[in-house]
C-alpha cells in the first residue's frame, strides 16, 4: 500500500527487435493488420499508397557471393520521444490530432480529429505514417471479423501503429477491476510480438529494469534512451528522434545500415563501428 | 455596352473582345473546378500523391503564390509605413495581386486536406507548437486584411462611387489604410516565416532542417525575406505583362525603377543570407546527420546540383545584380528578364523546400522516390491562375487600378 500511494514512475513502452532472429516471414505484418483493422486494397502491389503499420524491409550488404548477406527489418512506428515528447510528428500536427502520452511514451493518433493535412507524414523520417487515400472496403462478410476494440478509419485521415494501445487499455481495465494499478510484463503485449514465430520481437517497459526490453538494450536515459548494449541500435539515431524501437544484431553492417554516415566516417560515432 | 462602368478617361477594348477573353479563361477555370469537385467528392485518391509524397504540387503552388503575393505586404509597408509615396501608383495592383494569391492559397489548402469539412479543427484544436497552426491563423487574418484593402478599390468603381455612403466609406477606409498596411506587414512576417518554418523544423528530414534562434529555424527568416524581395518582382512582372497585353503604359518608369531597386537590394541581401545558410547547412548541419551535400543531389533522375545553381545563381544573383544597377533597371528587356528570373527563382526555392524534401531518402535502405502529378492536380493548380486572370481582367476594366493611366495615355 505504501508503494501504491507514491507517485508512480512514468512508463516508456518500447520494442526490441532482434534482426539476427527475424526470418522475414511477415507474420508480424499480418497479425498487425488483423488486430488493428488495417484496410487493404484489391491490388496491394503499389507500396507507396498501401497501409502497413508494420512493414518488413529487406536489406542487403551489397556484396556478391560468398560475402552476400541479407537482413529483414520490421519497422513499426518508432514512437519517438524526441526532446521531452516533441517527437517529429507530434510537434508539427496543427490540430493536436497526434499526441505523446507521457505516462506510456506512446504516440497516439486521434482519428476523429485528424483533418488530413499530412504534415506528420512529411515529418516522419521512418515512413511509419499512412494516409487513407480511399475509404476502407472490406470483402463481404469480413466486417464481422473486425476487431471491436479498434475503430475503423475513414478516407482522408492519417493512421499508424499504436503499439496496440487498445490492449493496454484492456489490460489496465482488468487490473483496475482486480484492484491493481500496475501491469505485469506479459499483460500488455503487442500483436506483432505475440505473432513472431522466431521470438525476434520483445515488448515492454523500457523504464522497468525487470522487463526484458530494458535488460536487452540497457537504455541510457541520460542520453535520450540510447542503448548501452553495443549490439543494439536505433534507426536514424543521429537525427535526435529518440525512438523507442530498438534493433539488435551481431552483424556490423546491419548496425551501420541503421544510420547515415558520410564517407570514411563512423569509427568513433555512437556505438556503431564501420566494417569498411 | 458596359461603358458606364468603365473609369472615366481611360480606353478599354470592346465588350465582345473582353467577354471572349473571359470565356476562354472561364473555360480553364471550369476545368479546374471540375477537377476540384472530383477531389472533394472522390477524395485525394484522384491525385498522384502517396505516403512518401504527402506534400506535393499543391503545397508547392500554395507556397509559391504566397511568396509571389508578398508584393502586397511589402509594397504596402514601403508606401504607408516607410513613406515611399511614389508607390501609391502601383499599390492598388499589388493589393489586387496579393488578394488573388492569398485567396488562391486558401482555396488550395481547402482542396488539399483529406477531410475538408474538418478544416476548422486547425483553429479549434490548435497546436501552438506547429508552424502550420501559425500559418493558418496568420494567413486567414492577412487575407482579411487584403480584403479590407481591396474593398475601397471596388467602391471606387464609377457607378458605386456615386452612392454617397460608398464614396465616404472608400474615403475613410483609405484614411486608415496605414493601420491595415502595418497589420498586414506584421501578419505577413509571421505567416511567410512560419511557412519557411514548416520545412525548417522537420528535424527528421536532414534536407529541410535548419538551426535557428529560439523556436524559429533560419528558413523562417529566409522565407519572409525572400517574399519581401521576390514578391514585388511579381507585382512588377504582372504590371509589365499587363502593359504588354493592353499596349499601354500604366505606371511611370520612376515608380517601376524605385520598386525594382528596393527589390534588388532585398534580393541581393537575401541571396547572401541564402548562400551563408546553404554553406552552413552543407558543411555543418547535414554532415552532423551523416549526409554530404552531394547526397541530396545525386543518385536520382531529376534533382542534380543544377537546381541549386539555378536557384541561387541564375535566378538569384543575376536578377539581383540587374536590379541593383541603374542600367539594368532602365533597360526594358533586362528588367523584364530579371523579373522573370526572380519569379522562377522563388518558385524553385519553394519547390525544393517541399518536393525535394519528400524525395530525398533518409533511411539508408530506401531510394529516391519521384512523383508526377495527376491531371486533377494540374487542373486544380491552374484553376487559381485562371481565376486570377479573370479577376485582373474585371478589375482592370472596371476599377481605377492605375492612377497614372489617364496621364500616361491621354
Amino acid at each position: 500500500m505504501k508503494e501504491e500511494g507514491k507517485h508512480k514512475k512514468a512508463k516508456k513502452y518500447g520494442m526490441v527487435i532482434n534482426l539476427d532472429k527475424c526470418t522475414g516471414c511477415g507474420a508480424c505484418m499480418v497479425a498487425c493488420m488483423a488486430e488493428n483493422n488495417v484496410p487493404f486494397k484489391e491490388d496491394e502491389s503499389n507500396k507507396l499508397d498501401s497501409i502497413t503499420w508494420m512493414r518488413v524491409y529487406k536489406l542487403t550488404n551489397g556484396k556478391s557471393y560468398p560475402d552476400a548477406d541479407i537482413c529483414y527489418l520490421p519497422r513499426p512506428c518508432m514512437h519517438c520521444e524526441g526532446d521531452h515528447g516533441h517527437s517529429p510528428c507530434v510537434s508539427v500536427c496543427p490540430a493536436t490530432a497526434t499526441d505523446y502520452n507521457h505516462d506510456t511514451g506512446i504516440v497516439s493518433q486521434i482519428y476523429t480529429r485528424c483533418f488530413g493535412c499530412r504534415y506528420c507524414m512529411g515529418a516522419c523520417p521512418y515512413h511509419a505514417r499512412y494516409f487513407n487515400w480511399w475509404d476502407p472496403v472490406w470483402p463481404e462478410g469480413m466486417t464481422k471479423y473486425l476487431s471491436p476494440n479498434v475503430s475503423a478509419r475513414m478516407r482522408g485521415i492519417v493512421e499508424k501503429c499504436s503499439f496496440c494501445f487498445h490492449r493496454y487499455q484492456l489490460a489496465m481495465n482488468k487490473a483496475f477491476v482486480e484492484g491493481r494499478s500496475e501491469l505485469e510484463e506479459d499483460e500488455y503485449q503487442t500483436s506483432c510480438t505475440q505473432a513472431c514465430p522466431a521470438g525476434a520481437i520483445t515488448f515492454g517497459d523500457l523504464n522497468n529494469s525487470h522487463h526484458k526490453v530494458n535488460q536487452l538494450v540497457k537504455p541510457d536515459n541520460n542520453h535520450g534512451g540510447r542503448p548501452m548494449n553495443p549490439n543494439a541500435f536505433r534507426l536514424l539515431e543521429r537525427l535526435g528522434t529518440n525512438p523507442k524501437v530498438y534493433y539488435m544484431s551481431s552483424r556490423e553492417w546491419i548496425r551501420r545500415a541503421g544510420d547515415n554516415y558520410i564517407e570514411n566516417e563512423g569509427q568513433t560515432k555512437g556505438q556503431i563501428k564501420s566494417h569498411h | 455596352m458596359d461603358s458606364a462602368l468603365i473609369p472615366e478617361g481611360v480606353k478599354r477594348c470592346s465588350f465582345g473582345k473582353f467577354a471572349l477573353a473571359i470565356m476562354i479563361a472561364g473555360g480553364v477555370l471550369l476545368w479546374g473546378v471540375f477537377a476540384m469537385l472530383l477531389v472533394w467528392i472522390k477524395g485525394l485518391n484522384q491525385t498522384n500523391m502517396n505516403d512518401y509524397y504527402g506534400f506535393a504540387l499543391w503545397i508547392w503552388a500554395d507556397l509559391g503564390v504566397i511568396a509571389l503575393g508578398g508584393g502586397a505586404f511589402f509594397t504596402g509597408l514601403l508606401r504607408y509605413i516607410i513613406g515611399k509615396d511614389e508607390l501609391k501608383n502601383i499599390i492598388n495592383y499589388a493589393v489586387l495581386i496579393g488578394f488573388i494569391c492569398y485567396s488562391s492559397a486558401l482555396l488550395i489548402l481547402a482542396i488539399d486536406i483529406g477531410q475538408p469539412l474538418r478544416g476548422w479543427f486547425i483553429f479549434w484544436h490548435a497546436n501552438v507548437h506547429s508552424m502550420l497552426t501559425e500559418v493558418a491563423f496568420c494567413l486567414s487574418c492577412y487575407f482579411g486584411v487584403l480584403t479590407i484593402e481591396y474593398i475601397p478599390l471596388i467602391l471606387e468603381n464609377r457607378q458605386i462611387d456615386k452612392v454617397p455612403f460608398f464614396h465616404n466609406l472608400a474615403h475613410n477606409m483609405h484614411e486608415v489604410m496605414a493601420i491595415f498596411a502595418a497589420t498586414g506587414a506584421f501578419l505577413s512576417f509571421f505567416h511567410q516565416g512560419s511557412l519557411g518554418g514548416v520545412a525548417g523544423v522537420l528535424y527528421g528530414r536532414p534536407f529541410a532542417v535548419r538551426e535557428g534562434i529560439f523556436i524559429w529555424p533560419w528558413t523562417f527568416f529566409l522565407f519572409t525575406w525572400s517574399a519581401a524581395a521576390y514578391g514585388p518582382c511579381f507585382t512588377l512582372f504582372v504590371t509589365r505583362l499587363t502593359e504588354k497585353i493592353t499596349g499601354k503604359k500604366l505606371v511611370k518608369q520612376n515608380v517601376i525603377e524605385l520598386l525594382a531597386k528596393i527589390s534588388g537590394w532585398m534580393m541581393g541581401s537575401y541571396i547572401i543570407a541564402k548562400i551563408i545558410d546553404t554553406w552552413y547547412w552543407a558543411s555543418v548541419t547535414a554532415p552532423a546527420r551523416g549526409f554530404n551535400l552531394i547526397d541530396f543531389y545525386s543518385n536520382n533522375p531529376f534533382y542534380g546540383i543544377w537546381i541549386l545553381i539555378v536557384e541561387i545563381v541564375i535566378c538569384g544573383v543575376i536578377p539581383a545584380a540587374i536590379l541593383l544597377t541603374p542600367k539594368g533597371r532602365s533597360n526594358s528587356t533586362l528588367l523584364f528578364t530579371a523579373l522573370s528570373l526572380a519569379c522562377i527563382g522563388v518558385l524553385i526555392n519553394r519547390w525544393v523546400m517541399v518536393l525535394q524534401v519528400m524525395a530525398v531518402p533518409v533511411m539508408t535502405f530506401e531510394n529516391w522516390v519521384m512523383y508526377i502529378p495527376s491531371w486533377q492536380e494540374v487542373a486544380t493548380t491552374i484553376l487559381p491562375v485562371a481565376y486570377g486572370i479573370i479577376l485582373v481582367m474585371i478589375s482592370f476594366r472596371y476599377l481605377p487600378i492605375f492612377p497614372q493611366e489617364r496621364e500616361l495615355n491621354p
